[in-house]
């Protein structure tokens, strides 16, 4: 037993230079070096394109009903995550409800992605569908002609990757600042 | 039809792994390698460790404990003393005594159940010195435990099974490290973050939000967590978070990494024992099961949710899109987590708790057919045999023979063994389960009511038991009692089966090989397979329809009502 521990030992803290500093500490360096702008969080000027954020009133096209908090400023909690709740959860009923009922009040007929929570907490995406259905309501209150905002989207849908890798998506960001500089 | 490409590309990609990876396995545990033998001549000196030196299996099983042992201290230690150490820009205190004992047996067993949110609990420090090494080094053990038992079956009145040290300083070195850290400039290169910079605060002009978005050292995790399958994603989403899994290309990537090693290893084992088609049984029986699992579980997900459609939503033309992301969509998250929990990898890109009944259902019994198909990173392989010895038992009492397995006499000892590996994670999975949902403590951590609530605790004992680490994380785990309870049903899922497979390994090395003759029972053809594919259905099925009829089942068939 005892003739094992120095390999135990040796091997472990071997292992924690190895994979705990040096590995990570290579691919810090050569993901700065690579791809800075990925590495520190995909940041622009309005924010990450990679987490969704809170977007309400007709002016803005809208994200998923997320609580879009990655990480509380008190940093007590706020941790990404979906709602958890289950398929049969009255919880989840009325949470679908009042999403459905606060877009029905701008005008919007709410698809399925615009009132379910994501898995993550701050899906940054939204279906080109989803996009089109609040067409109505960001072309009423921001005067801009209906077919400027459907080429808007066309222009900004990525996907599927490879042209067969998963669904079509927009960044809802990335639309919402592509909007602002129409205005 | 786009998803059919899908799954053509990523059956391709398999294949290679397959064919490459499995041989270049087989090539690393014998030796033949040696683009790396300066580091690990110098490895095994500071080890003291002679490399040419092999041990019986006690010997080897001693290593394995010992290491295994020294591996949790350390990781515990870590955890505890995380105020004090660098790397912690958050300035996040000390992790609870009981967290970090639950933590710290989840990452030596190769499980990666997490009692905690990454980004709110773990420095950067933790995450990599504590974590990221235990992905690596106890995949490497997982993968050596397995080649020891295929050493057992090929070598004929032999006494020893290998070195460990020399197995697990190869895995890690070979294997490991290289690809994942091609695989991790793949993530970061995709959009995954990798920075010690901390938390970056935003504000947003345009809507006059503030975020500060978490950050870390976390590319480069996500390559050895998906490699390794383990399964402990840096942030509490896991494959879900966009800052960890940005892309769709990023999300098959995860797929196919998890799934290499396990695939490969069939390929390692036919090649180490002789027959390529002895392998490709095997594979055949994972995959057929893994390809129905796909098929049931992405059907029933592209079903709408009950309790949006009763919300009034009247077209959900993905299916069930509550705790999904779009940029995945239905299929492709359920291809995800399928392929994770039939892996005992556990990571997931789309919450499970959120899924329709008969998808959580696929879930969870991919997970209690033992973690087979194809299994975690050597643990499937080992796994497997022992439900193949099981089954040329049975197939050896039918037509009334001495039962052999490639050569070697199943006698009394190793359908012994083969039992005792097969039996003790479903023991584990009920005994505790049964506890916790006799005890207040158990029952107050579910988060749904109903028998989804039941789901949950059955869930949570179930993963840590295969070492999965996947959750229906609407449950509280951070409780006395399932830290505890968890940490016990982890080490009896890692130790209960490893020891007994080292055993059958040391007892099927030192047999003779019995020369095949007509009467031989073929264990390379369709009947094998078939009577294999019975034997896990059989096992899995009886032991556990009972429980399941409770949780999701019970939730599938009451339809129209809500809890």
């Amino acid at each position: 037993m005892l003739t094992q521990l120095r390999p135990a030992v040796v091997l472990a803290a071997g292992a924690l230079l190895l994979f705990g500093l040096a590995y990570p500490s290579a691919g810090t360096g050569i993901s700065q070096l690579l791809f800075p702008h990925q590495a520190n969080g995909s940041l622009t000027s309005n924010g990450s394109t990679l987490v969704g954020q809170p977007w309400t009133g007709p002016r803005w096209f809208h994200g998923r009903p997320d609580p879009d908090n990655p990480l509380r400023l008190d940093g007590v909690s706020g941790a990404s995550g979906g709602s958890n709740l289950g398929p049969r959860s009255r919880q989840l009923v009325a949470a679908v409800r009042a999403a459905g009922v606060q877009l029905r009040r701008l005008g919007v007929d709410p698809t399925a992605d615009l009132v379910t929570s994501s898995g993550s907490g701050i899906d940054p995406d939204i279906t080109p569908q989803d996009a089109l259905s609040q067409v109505p309501m960001v072309s009423r209150s921001t005067g801009i002609a209906d077919s400027r905002l459907r080429r808007l989207i066309r222009a900004l849908t990525v996907g599927p990757e490879l042209g067969f890798l998963g669904p079509s998506y927009i960044d809802v960001l990335q639309l919402n600042a592509a909007l602002a500089r129409l205005r | 039809m786009h998803f059919a490409l899908t799954l053509l590309l990523l059956a391709s990609v398999l294949a290679l792994a397959w064919r490459y990876l499995g041989s270049y396995l087989e090539a690393v545990y014998s030796g033949r390698v040696g683009w790396l033998s300066r580091a690990e001549r110098v490895t095994y000196r500071l080890l003291g460790v002679d490399p040419s030196h092999e041990q019986r299996w006690h010997q080897y099983a001693v290593s394995l404990v010992v290491f295994s042992g020294v591996s949790l201290l350390l990781t515990y230690g870590l955890l505890r003393l995380q105020g004090q150490l660098p790397l912690n820009p958050q300035h996040l205190p000390a992790v609870s005594p009981l967290l970090s004992w639950n933590t710290a047996v989840s990452f030596i067993t190769n499980t990666n159940w997490q009692n905690y949110a990454g980004e709110t609990t773990m420095s950067y420090l933790s995450q990599m010195a504590a974590l990221t090494v235990q992905q690596f080094t106890s995949a490497a053990v997982g993968m050596a435990v397995a080649i020891a038992l295929v050493r057992g079956l090929s070598r004929a009145g032999a006494t020893t099974i290998g070195n460990f040290w020399v197995d697990t300083v190869r895995g890690c070195l070979y294997v490991l490290l290289p690809i994942a850290f091609v695989a991790g400039a793949v993530f970061v290169a995709q959009g995954a973050v990798q920075t010690f910079a901390g938390p970056a605060l935003i504000r947003d002009a345009l809507n006059g939000a503030t975020q500060l978005i978490p950050r870390g050292p976390v590319g480069f995790m996500e390559s050895i967590k998906q490699l390794g399958t383990n399964g402990g994603g840096f942030f509490n989403a896991n494959g879900a978070d966009p800052l960890e899994n940005p892309t769709q290309l990023t999300n098959l990537l995860s797929v196919a990494l998890l799934l290499s090693i396990p695939v490969a290893l069939t390929f390692t084992f036919g090649k180490m024992v002789g027959s390529r088609r002895q392998g490709l049984a095997l594979l055949a029986a994972m995959g057929l099961i893994f390809a129905v699992w796909t098929g049931f579980t992405g059907y029933a997900e592209s079903q709408p949710n009950p309790a949006v459609a009763a919300a009034g939503v009247v077209s959900q033309p993905q299916g069930n899109m509550e705790g999904k992301e779009v940029r995945f969509g239905v299929l492709d998250s359920t291809l995800y987590d399928i392929a994770s929990t039939q892996t005992s990898t556990g990571s997931v890109d789309s919450t499970p708790d959120s899924y329709t009944p008969l998808g959580g259902f696929g879930l969870l019994t991919g997970m209690m057919l033992g973690e087979i198909t194809p299994g975690g990173a050597g643990s499937g392989l080992y796994t497997l045999l022992l439900f193949a010895i099981v089954a040329v038992f049975i197939g050896g009492l039918m037509v009334g023979r001495t039962p052999e397995y490639l050569g070697k006499k199943i006698q009394a000892r190793e359908v012994k063994l083969a039992s005792l590996g097969v039996l003790v994670m479903p023991v584990a999975v009920l005994a505790i389960t049964g506890i916790a949902t006799a005890l207040p403590v158990g029952r107050v951590g579910a988060f749904n009511s109903g028998p989804h609530g039941f789901t949950e605790i059955l869930y949570a004992l179930t993963s840590q038991a295969n070492n999965n680490g996947s959750a229906f994380a609407g449950l509280n785990g951070n409780t006395a009692f399932y830290n505890l309870a968890g940490g016990i049903d982890m080490l009896l899922g890692r130790f209960g089966v490893m020891l007994p497979v080292l055993a059958l390994a040391g007892a099927l090395a030192g047999k003779q090989s019995v020369p095949v003759s007509l009467g031989t029972f073929r264990t390379d053809n369709v009947t094998f397979v078939v009577l294999l594919l019975g034997v896990i259905l059989i096992v899995g099925g009886l032991t556990f329809f009972p429980a399941l009829s409770l949780g999701p089942l019970l939730e599938q068939l009451s339809r129209g009502r809500l809890f």
